[in-house]
């Protein structure tokens, strides 16, 4: 039932915006969510736009990822060297 | 794809499972999700091979189909017989048996019964066909309810008269309030649903965390927002702590979405919801309010009681509350198959015994 995946909008016609996912293009409700723009990308659920993706905090888990990632690659690292 | 490839990194995966090994106590956890596409998840990306052999992950009450009781769908099939009548719902309600039928026997016996994408699509067929009775089957969390909410509204607006729906909506937190009251199975953290908090806002959980102790992370949907749920759960554990975390802040936000929850509250009010394995439970359905009555399919047709029977041998209800896992089901993969269902946690692909049987391999099952 929910496409748990962001699509970009690419054209808005009254209350219905036209968004695109890897080329598929979805037709999407924003009757929930009416402060939308083209370039905005959105969570669609049963046709309806139910949220708007916070691309700065898409960014920032990104980050956390990247820098716990980047700790446990050390301690691996570190515990590879104990080891010799 | 921007914005989902980057959340499925293998390599930050594996180092977020090495971490969560790292800070796994030596006692036995067991974290359940409800919701699911988590479900979806967790199996299609053979997340618990991830995991440490102590820590357990259980399927809860997170499939609208799978909940959805036998009384619900006893009266679809009363209403998709009656003259004159298209019943309108989501495509994984059409193989769900109840007490004697489906609505898939029911279209072949010759009821108009359609499949719809959308609620609003349900709509349209109401205004294509203004000499028939169009109901819609609506199931489903918080994240649905709006858009039924939202459909009626512009039902209204429009003077759609022939529009009504069956109403089975639920709500999630008391739901799982009642699987902690019933402590029947050790739960200690809860993945929670990323959507449903995308409308109710990851506030809602915070009366769960502080009266039972019990970590609530809310989580996205691709495999490294779900290993990193399943660390935050875990460290909260090792600090003796119990909160709401929100791992999921690109589309949740703490208080919700105001307008849809605005919109919930205009066209439904709370009422005692019957969820199949989890029996009644006291505020944790939806039904409309007196001022929508002439969309509601439950009050314009003379609904029978009749006697409700559900199939002894599923354990769909056991493996819904954690008790049993799928395998432990004597009909799992051998008579109920998702060709040949017998039970509902096995129609809906977001079920758990649909999920175990697709991705599990064939000597796990």
């Amino acid at each position: 039932m929910c496409l748990a995946i962001p699509m970009r909008v690419i054209k808005i016609q009254d209350n219905v915006a036209e968004a695109d996912v890897g080329g598929v293009i979805y037709r999407a409700n924003l009757d929930l969510l009416p402060d939308i723009n083209i370039g905005d990308y959105i969570i669609v659920h049963a046709g309806f736009a139910i949220e708007k993706l916070d691309v700065v905090a898409a960014l920032e888990t990104l980050e956390i990822w990247n820098e716990m990632s980047e700790t446990v690659a050390e301690r691996e690292a570190v515990r590879r060297e104990g080891k010799r | 794809m921007k914005f989902i490839d980057e959340f499925r990194n293998p390599e930050i995966a594996a180092k977020i499972s090495s971490e969560i090994r790292r800070i796994m106590p030596e006692k036995r956890l067991s974290i359940m999700e409800v919701c699911g596409g988590h479900t979806v998840a967790i199996f299609r990306y053979g997340i618990a091979d991830l995991l440490p052999e102590n820590l357990r992950l259980i399927s809860g009450p997170g499939c609208p189909v799978c909940v959805t009781p036998n009384d619900f769908i006893d009266v679809a099939h009363f209403i998709s017989r009656q003259k004159g009548t298209i019943v309108a719902t989501f495509g994984d309600m059409m193989r769900v048996p109840g007490s004697e039928s489906s609505l898939q026997r029911e279209k072949s016996s010759g009821a108009d019964v359609r499949i719809c994408y959308s609620p609003s699509e349900a709509l349209e067929l109401a205004e294509s066909n203004p000499t028939k009775r169009v109901v819609f089957l609506g199931i489903g969390f918080e994240t649905t309810a709006p858009l039924i909410a939202s459909v009626i509204l512009s039902a209204e607006r429009k003077k759609v008269r022939n529009f009504s729906v069956l109403s089975g909506h639920k709500t999630m937190p008391f739901a799982m309030k009642a699987l902690l009251d019933s402590r029947e199975t050790a739960i200690d953290g809860f993945i929670c649903p990323g959507h449903v908090s995308a409308i109710t806002g990851s506030e809602m959980f915070r009366f769960l965390s502080r009266d039972y102790h019990v970590p609530c992370v809310v989580s996205g949907f691709e495999p490294v927002d779900i290993l990193e749920s399943i660390y935050l759960i875990v460290r909260q554990i090792t600090d003796g702590d119990s909160r709401v975390e929100l791992q999921y802040k690109r589309a949740v936000r703490p208080e919700g979405n105001l307008r849809a929850l605005e919109m919930i509250e205009r066209v439904f009010e709370p009422c005692d919801s019957i969820w199949r394995g989890l029996g009644s439970i006291a505020n944790s359905g939806l039904r409309i309010r007196s001022e929508y009555s002439g969309f509601d399919a439950a009050k314009i047709f003379d609904i029978p009681l009749t006697e409700i029977t559900e199939n002894p041998a599923c354990s769909c209800g056991e493996i819904m509350r954690g008790v049993k896992t799928p395998p432990d089901c004597t009909l799992f993969g051998k008579i109920c198959t998702p060709e040949n269902p017998v039970g509902a946690c096995m129609v809906s692909s977001e079920g758990a015994c649909a999920a175990w049987f697709k991705y599990k391999k064939v000597d796990e099952i």
